[in-house]
């Protein structure tokens, strides 16, 4: 399975497996990783699962859908490395994942 | 804060109108139970109609796949016979014990008396979420606005709106003719708002009538409360100053628990506990359904919210008719409910 790793803002890393097919912001939930609200549950709706996505991955993952860079603007310290956890699904490519949880999700 | 106006009496008082709020209108209408409802939104549904109105509910009993606004709209027609009132767009205010019953305000001036109150409040209201620059508090109220009261309030200030909503957008056009200035502070030269909205502000922004800044909220200057600058973060981090008398920032909602949590109620990190077979709270009187209450096994799901209104109803029934026995009927069979139901 494919691991990611969660950075929290103070560097707290968390590795874990990640299922094929699963979002990095179910990944995170299932795994207790903190830092990640997901209030609305994954429906692209309220910007708390926002994360900075390691540069190294970037070219990897699909870019932003339309809905996610409008759901992004209800982020705060939207950097351009900034996307949505619950619109990134894992792949095989994605082994070794790194992502980083901003220190406030609006909440 | 508006007057308050004078007192309107029914038997319960539903605090949201989501698919469980709504439902325990049918469930206590089956059992002769009025109802008023309250909802901080102005729209009923809750999150299914704020946060996902277009997505397929696989769950719902019997409904294969229903979207979250079908679904709401189904529960209107269902619970049509029994006339709830609803009181959409104000927040609680207050709850006290009056007349062996409560009396519950709400900010909108809205005062209902009623024997029981059903919190069916979700993941609690619906709040603005607050931009995290540091000392913010300090200027909420004074010149930290997440919503107008009144716009004669802004005029000849210095205004900054944040965000590119169609909140951001409609507040950049009621504020232009009143404001000395106003500046759009937004994270891309895009927005989500309305096509129309973002032309008319660029035509103002063209006729020198407005200015947009293209950046995000860095942090915020001024004393006691008073804003004197907005000071503004471009994407390669280097910093510029807006003046500013006010800010306004839209960057959407959160759930909060909100006043429910001032009641004197057993929590359970953030949520209410209950009993599972009345579903009532610590306080006699109050009940709590649906993803808002907690119990051992809880699961958050439209449809466990649905069988607490049923169990609820039957306890708010003693409370409200105490004399009365509850004979158990069927839908299905029984003639009396047909009356109710308007289908005899």
């Amino acid at each position: 399975m494919p691991k990611i790793t969660y950075i929290e803002p103070d560097g707290t890393a968390r590795t874990v497996e990640a299922e094929i097919g699963a979002t990095v912001m179910e990944t995170a939930l299932k795994n207790d990783v903190p830092g990640i609200v997901a209030e609305c549950g994954g429906a692209c709706s309220c910007a708390t699962c926002h994360v900075y996505v390691d540069e190294a991955f970037a070219a990897k993952i699909e870019p932003p859908s339309p809905m996610e860079e409008d759901m992004l603007d209800f982020a705060f310290e939207v950097k351009p490395n900034s996307r949505l956890s619950c619109q990134i699904k894992v792949t095989d490519a994605l082994d070794g994942l790194i992502v980083r949880t901003p220190g406030y999700q609006g909440r | 804060m508006s007057e308050p106006n004078a007192p309107i009496a029914t038997d319960a008082i539903i605090i949201g109108a989501g698919p469980v709020g709504l439902f325990a209108v049918f469930e206590l209408g089956l059992l002769d139970i009025k109802c008023h409802l309250v909802d901080i939104q102005d729209k009923v549904g809750g999150q299914c109609a704020e946060l996902y109105p277009e997505k397929p509910i696989y769950d719902i009993p019997a409904w294969p796949t229903i979207s979250a606004q079908d679904l709401i709209g189904k529960l209107m027609e269902q619970i049509k016979p029994f006339a709830p009132h609803f009181h959409l767009g104000e927040r609680v205010d207050g709850l006290a014990r009056a007349n062996g019953g409560f009396r519950l305000t709400t900010d909108a001036g809205s005062v209902i008396d009623a024997k029981v109150v059903v919190i069916a409040a979700g993941g609690g209201s619906f709040e603005p979420k607050r931009p995290p620059l540091a000392g913010i508090e300090g200027y909420e109220g004074s010149s930290v606005f997440y919503s107008v009261r009144k716009i004669e309030a802004f005029r000849g200030k210095s205004v900054v709106i944040a965000g590119g909503g169609d909140s951001a957008l409609d507040w950049v056009h009621n504020l232009v003719p009143v404001a000395k200035r106003v500046t759009l502070l937004h994270r891309r030269d895009q927005f989500r708002a309305a096509p129309d909205g973002v032309n008319r502000m660029k035509a103002l922004v063209n006729e020198g009538k407005m200015e947009f800044s293209l950046g995000q909220l860095h942090a915020l200057e001024g004393e006691g409360g008073k804003l004197a600058r907005v000071i503004a973060k471009r994407d390669d981090n280097s910093t510029f100053p807006i003046e500013a008398d006010a800010l306004l920032p839209f960057f959407g909602l959160t759930m909060k628990l909100g006043p429910v949590a001032n009641w004197g109620l057993n929590l359970y990190e953030e949520r209410i506990e209950v009993d599972t077979v009345t579903f009532a709270t610590s306080a006699p009187g109050i009940f709590a359904i649906g993803d808002i209450n907690h119990y051992p096994g809880k699961l958050k799901l439209i449809l466990s919210g649905f069988h607490e209104a049923a169990l609820m109803s039957q306890a708010a029934s003693k409370i409200v008719y105490p004399d009365k026995k509850i004979v158990f009927q069927y839908t299905t069979t029984s003639s009396s409910i047909h009356k109710k139901l308007g289908v005899s």
